[in-house]
């Protein structure tokens, strides 16, 4: 066990080199010089433009670039935006409040999503049922910025519900809305494949046998359905958590989140490399973690799941 | 050119931010203001993260301008209606126009207490001269460079001499009349001597001589800036509430949703999404009004069919015909733009369309346009697409959609808009002349005068120049206009020069830019400048 | 199930059959049709009213993707107004001059109004229809193919195989998809297409459906019929092919019907995010609904009606992967 989990924590440092790498060299490939951005309709003289390409490094070529940024991450410092801001700082800042806000929808997921699909997977073909494919019909077939506006629109500013943007220190109540928004889309997955699994399992030996044995259904429900029931569910939500996290950047941008999703817009239209870099590698590196709890979350879920050497 | 939030990137989506929760501190800080009349309420005002650090030379975008504005002192400075009175000089005055001498205000100190004198600015333009990687270096080249002064800057590029204490002279390359109008402009704002020995730490937290200082709380980057009453300020503007919270908001959208709600009390643009509704939203309290910003596109003389020959002439004027402007700015922009009417703006003085020749050439006509178009047919058949470039990320295709739609109808051609997926991918391609089509431009006035944009885009060799446009009689006529004693005779010769760009028409102008903006009902006494940007000291909010 | 293939024939490992006693039930009874597993599950389709209708739409659609001329002679892109100028204008739209035609309700051969632009509504969701169903397919067959493959291998024969592509996976999975667009839509920034816009989309999408393939191949591969298989000799490809991918495949149908509809959204979003097709050229829903989003509250028709075509095409399109779900999971079928 504590060797699958120290070989899977080696196999991160590869992952780490090598997405560093191939979205330095995405940013690389984009056309475009950085530097005219910053002078809007101004067109600047060649000195100047020759001036702030030294001084973000711009004129060197890839490698050494490359190599320069991975030096500096090494040792601990994630680089400096063209801003002069430290990306250090800014990640410290963002990161807590998108994490939180991820949190917030997959409990939100999990909560609904789970029990919807398992009362939808019991009754199947009920009412119940039904309804919960046309609401989830309804959300996905919506955009994610057009189910962000209504739900800004009807909660925030007609119901007075919530308020239409996050407040000062981004606290819990405030982004509930937001991560309904951000829940809502992956709700439709999460209740379709409980769905899907919980008829599957139902109907397996074990849980006729279950029934047969005189259970309950209050026990057979927990402990034989839902629990073999979760395998499926339990990937997508965790392949869904760096989702959350990185598709949160329209939803922070419409909800005003101060999140990494929306730093990370406001990068990529800067071509600021260093700061696109460091945050699409912290998002891989908690991806990687995440992966790793899930695949032993599986050995608790599924006992035949054994992980070996 | 100030990158406004439109022109900018972050338009769409943007920075993230929330209220800080230290506001509060900040109101008790209020309190301690004595003035009489004055309110002590901290007003929250809509922001932006700024791009840059806080250092007057090398901020050129809204967010950081607003707040240097707020927190130093110029020489001059604007009021509303684009005039200007002096701030912190006494006098500035010139017998030629080449030779000038400013006189500072006596016993004016910087917010932490050391004296504003002539070496404050004298020391400030010298450093932000020679530094190329400063944003704004161009803008000491441009405006005062000496005869002879380089674009690598330099100690020498400028020749400016101190006299004493609060008096240092300046002399010009060529001799300009409106050179006091210029210095209200963020760039020639002064810095204390603390700045030189740290600039970096300095652009984290600016310590200037305007009616603001930092709070304690400071710059929180990404959530907010928070600004109280300087009292060491003597000058004219003084502040009239009990300081300025800077709130960053991610998106308009997000800020005009707070505005309704009373979270924030002013913000500078309402978002295109409520523009049709947000007079009923506010009441009395929705502004409306013109603002120093030309829109326009323009086209590289080297552009196929759009060179500078008789073909292109025509095809340039066949294309202003076959625009309907007042129609796009009523339909589109829900009348929150006024059609252009020649290459400056209407707030800026000097504003006579009137008076120049061969204006008409804005009227949507499109008999006119076709006969045009087809006469350059007879020297070279047309071929191929009309298409306008924009960068995607700033709102831009609701318009440019409207625009070529409005040349395709009149003039049956293919036309259409060119997204660029960002600001950056544009602007490299019109910087490499390398854009093989028509492109946006624009261009928000730094200093109320009509020198300032003609002087940058269209003079032989100037730095926004991006048509390439080169016309000796222009050159010729904007030059004896800068000197010109008068507004009238500048106003004449300028209009002369005017003339010059409607037959060649290097950029076909489109509308002139508004203030759409609003504010909250806890406040008081808001209005908004020639700049389009409200004038925050003026501001009351009870608390 | 690999009785069709003659050559093959799994040797017995245990005591002859009992020619007597249990011989009658063992036969085999050639009269019977022949049958496998998706033979089945299209007999069990065929007596379905949810197949039926979903076919329908989706023919439907596929027929006005293909021929959207059939149904409108307007043009979606050319003739759009603001307002009405002249006298012909004015005759040919049947109201007077001056009308603004921009964000209209319906004139009569305008059924839906028109946009912003003045361009018809109707016609624009007609001609949209290729678009936005062209990148939802494209996507989804991309995806579903990439995850597929990779996620089988990586499951079923595991060890450093399995460590190496999951690794891949989550290297592609954690960037963001908008970086991703906005890097591939400028790099090919003047000839942007359907097949650009899908593989910006759909090349970063494959790791979560790998993964699901990969959680349902663990699963699979400790049943018994797949040890049996091995048992009786089939090498591991085959039983890979034959077996365990048959019976692991239903989530990633489901995953793949929805994941149509989110391929035909994210291209809204890319719209949304400046970076998606340019809208002059290719007619998208995605596009006209992004494209309305700021006359939300002055004429939603400008909006509602291209999502509800939106949403019929996604509502067919997961209506049918669940019948074909329960069609391919012999279990659901014997308990229905």
């Amino acid at each position: 066990m504590i060797w699958y989990i120290i070989r899977r924590l080696l196999q991160g440092i590869p992952v780490f080199f090598g997405s560093t790498f191939i979205i330095f060299s995405m940013v690389f490939a984009m056309p475009g010089n950085p530097v005219l951005r910053m002078f809007g309709d101004r067109t600047p003289s060649p000195e100047q433009i020759a001036a702030l390409e030294a001084k973000f490094h711009l004129d060197q070529p890839f490698l050494s670039r490359y190599f320069l940024y991975l030096g500096d991450v090494l040792q601990g410092n994630l680089g400096t935006t063209y801003a002069g801001q430290s990306v250090n700082e800014i990640l410290a800042r963002t990161f807590p409040t998108t994490l939180r806000l991820a949190l917030l929808a997959v409990v939100i997921q999990l909560g609904i999503g789970v029990l919807a699909g398992l009362i939808a997977g019991l009754r199947k073909g009920g009412v119940f049922d039904n309804a919960s494919l046309v609401i989830t019909l309804l959300i996905i077939s919506m955009p994610v910025f057009v189910f962000a506006f209504v739900a800004q629109w009807l909660f925030g500013i007609q119901l007075g519900w919530a308020r239409p943007t996050v407040g000062p220190g981004a606290p819990w109540s405030d982004l509930l809305l937001p991560a309904i928004v951000l829940a809502g889309l992956n709700l439709a997955y999460v209740l379709r494949l409980t769905r899907a699994s919980v008829i599957e399992t139902s109907q397996n030996d074990f849980v006729r046998m279950a029934y047969g044995k005189g259970l309950t259904r209050g026990r057979v429900i927990p402990v034989h359905i839902l629990r073999n029931s979760m395998i499926p569910v339990t990937t997508n939500i965790a392949a869904d958590f760096g989702i959350l996290i990185v598709g949160a950047t329209v939803t922070e941008g419409i909800f005003n989140v101060p999140g990494v999703g929306n730093e990370l817009f406001k990068a990529i239209n800067r071509h600021d490399t260093p700061e696109i870099v460091s945050i699409v590698t912290i998002l891989v590196i908690v991806y990687v973690l995440v992966n790793i709890a899930i695949d032993l979350l599986y050995g608790v879920l599924d006992p035949r799941i054994r992980y070996v050497k | 050119m100030r990158i406004t939030r439109i022109a900018a990137a972050a338009g769409g989506i943007a920075v993230a931010a929330a209220l800080v929760l230290s506001g509060c501190s900040s109101d008790n800080g209020g309190n301690n203001n004595g003035g009489g009349s004055a309110s002590t309420g901290v007003v929250n005002v809509a922001w932006g993260e700024p791009e840059n650090p806080l250092i007057p030379a090398n901020t050129n975008e809204v967010n950081g301008g607003q707040v240097l504005n707020n927190m130093f002192a110029g020489l001059v400075y604007y009021k509303a209606d684009g005039s200007w009175d002096y701030d912190a000089a006494e006098s500035i005055e010139s017998d030629d126009y080449i030779n000038w001498t400013i006189k500072l205000k006596a016993d004016q100190t910087f917010s932490d207490g050391t004296p504003v004198t002539a070496d404050s600015f004298v020391k400030a333009w010298q450093w932000a001269a020679s530094n190329p990687d400063l944003l704004n270096q161009w803008w000491f080249i441009d405006a005062i460079a000496f005869e002879g002064g380089t674009y690598d800057g330099g100690e020498d590029t400028l020749a400016l001499d101190v006299v004493d204490d609060t008096t240092f002279t300046v002399k010009l390359a060529q001799p300009r009349a409106d050179f006091p109008v210029a210095l209200g402009y963020t760039v020639f704002f002064p810095l204390p001597e603390s700045f030189f020995d740290d600039p970096d730490a300095f652009g984290d937290a600016p310590v200037g001589n305007g009616p603001y200082k930092l709070s304690e709380d400071g710059w929180v980057h990404g959530e907010s800036l928070n600004l109280v009453p300087n009292e060491s300020y003597t000058g004219p503007r003084k502040a009239q509430n009990g300081g300025l919270n800077f709130i960053v908001y991610a998106t308009q959208d997000a800020a005009y949703a707070d505005l309704l709600s009373d979270n924030v009390d002013v913000i500078d643009t309402v978002p295109t999404s409520a523009l049709e509704t947000y007079k009923d939203d506010l009441g009395d309290r929705a502004v409306e009004q013109g603002s120093a910003v030309f829109q326009s596109f323009t086209m590289n003389y080297n552009l196929e069919h759009f060179g500078n020959d008789d073909e292109g002439k025509l095809r340039r004027a066949a294309i202003s015909h076959a625009i309907n402007r007042a129609e796009i700015t009523d339909v589109i922009f829900q009348g929150t733009r006024q059609p252009a009417e020649d290459f400056t703006s209407p707030v800026i003085a000097g504003f006579d369309p009137e008076g120049i020749e061969g204006s008409d050439v804005m009227e949507y006509d499109v008999d006119k346009a076709k006969e045009l178009w087809a006469q350059a047919d007879t020297i070279n058949p047309w071929s191929g697409t009309f298409q306008l470039a924009y960068n995607a990320d700033g709102g831009h295709q609701e318009w440019v959609d409207a625009t070529v739609n409005s040349i395709k109808n009149a003039l049956g051609i293919d036309a259409v808009g060119l997204p660029y997926p960002d600001f950056a991918g544009l602007r490299t391609e019109v910087n490499d002349r390398t854009i093989k089509a028509a492109f946006r431009t624009g261009w928000q006035f730094d200093f109320p005068s009509q020198a300032n944009i003609l002087g940058a885009l269209y003079v032989t060799g100037a730095g926004s120049n991006d048509a390439d446009y080169s016309n000796a009689n222009f050159d010729k006529l904007f030059r004896e206009g800068l000197a010109a004693p008068t507004q009238e005779e500048q106003s004449e010769l300028f209009n002369e020069a005017q003339g010059q760009l409607f037959e060649d028409l290097p950029a076909i102008p489109l509308w002139y830019g508004s203030v759409t903006a609003g504010y909250s009902s806890l406040v008081d006494n808001v209005e908004y400048g020639w700049d389009s940007w409200p004038i925050l000291y003026n501001v009351t909010k009870s608390e | 199930m690999s009785s069709k293939n003659p050559v093959r024939r799994a040797p017995r490992f245990v005591a002859e059959v009992d020619e007597g006693g249990l011989g009658a039930v063992d036969a085999v009874r050639v009269s019977d049709r022949k049958s496998n597993l998706w033979l089945d599950a299209w007999r069990d389709l065929r007596s379905r009213w949810m197949f039926w209708i979903s076919a329908v739409i989706i023919l439907f659609i596929v027929f006005v993707a293909i021929f959207p001329g059939v149904f409108t002679s307007v043009p979606p892109n050319d003739n759009c107004i603001l307002s009405v100028q002249t006298q012909a204008q004015a005759e040919e739209f049947g109201v007077p001059v001056g009308t603004r035609i921009s964000n209209h309700g319906p004139l009569p051969g305008h059924p839906l109004g028109f946009t912003k632009q003045g361009c018809d509504v109707f016609s624009r969701i007609v001609h949209g229809t290729g678009t936005s169903l062209s990148v939802g397919i494209i996507v989804t067959v991309l995806v579903a193919i990439m995850g597929i493959v990779l996620g089988a291998f990586a499951g079923y024969f595991g060890g450093w195989l399995d460590s190496f592509l999951m690794r891949i996976g989550d290297i592609f999975f954690a960037i963001p998809y908008i970086l991703a667009a906005v890097v591939i839509m400028s790099m090919f920034l003047h000839d942007r297409n359907i097949w650009i816009i899908s593989l910006a989309i759909g090349f970063f999408a494959w790791p979560s459906t790998a993964r699901i393939l990969r959680s349902e191949v663990l699963r699979v591969k400790q049943l018994d019929f797949v040890t049996a298989s091995e048992a009786i000799g089939l090498s591991k490809f085959r039983t890979m092919f034959t077996h365990v991918m048959p019976n692991s495949i239903a989530p990633v149908i489901i995953i793949s019907t929805v994941g149509l509809a989110g391929a035909i959204t994210a291209e809204a979003t890319l719209s949304f995010l400046g970076v998606g097709l340019p809208n002059n050229i290719f007619m998208s829903w995605g596009n006209d609904i992004s494209a309305a989003q700021t006359s939300l509250r002055t004429a939603p028709q400008t909006l509602i009606y291209p999502s509800i075509a939106l949403s019929l095409t996604v509502l067919a399109f997961i209506m049918l992967g669940e019948t074909v779900r329960d069609a391919l999971d012999p279990k659901a079928r014997a308990t229905r």
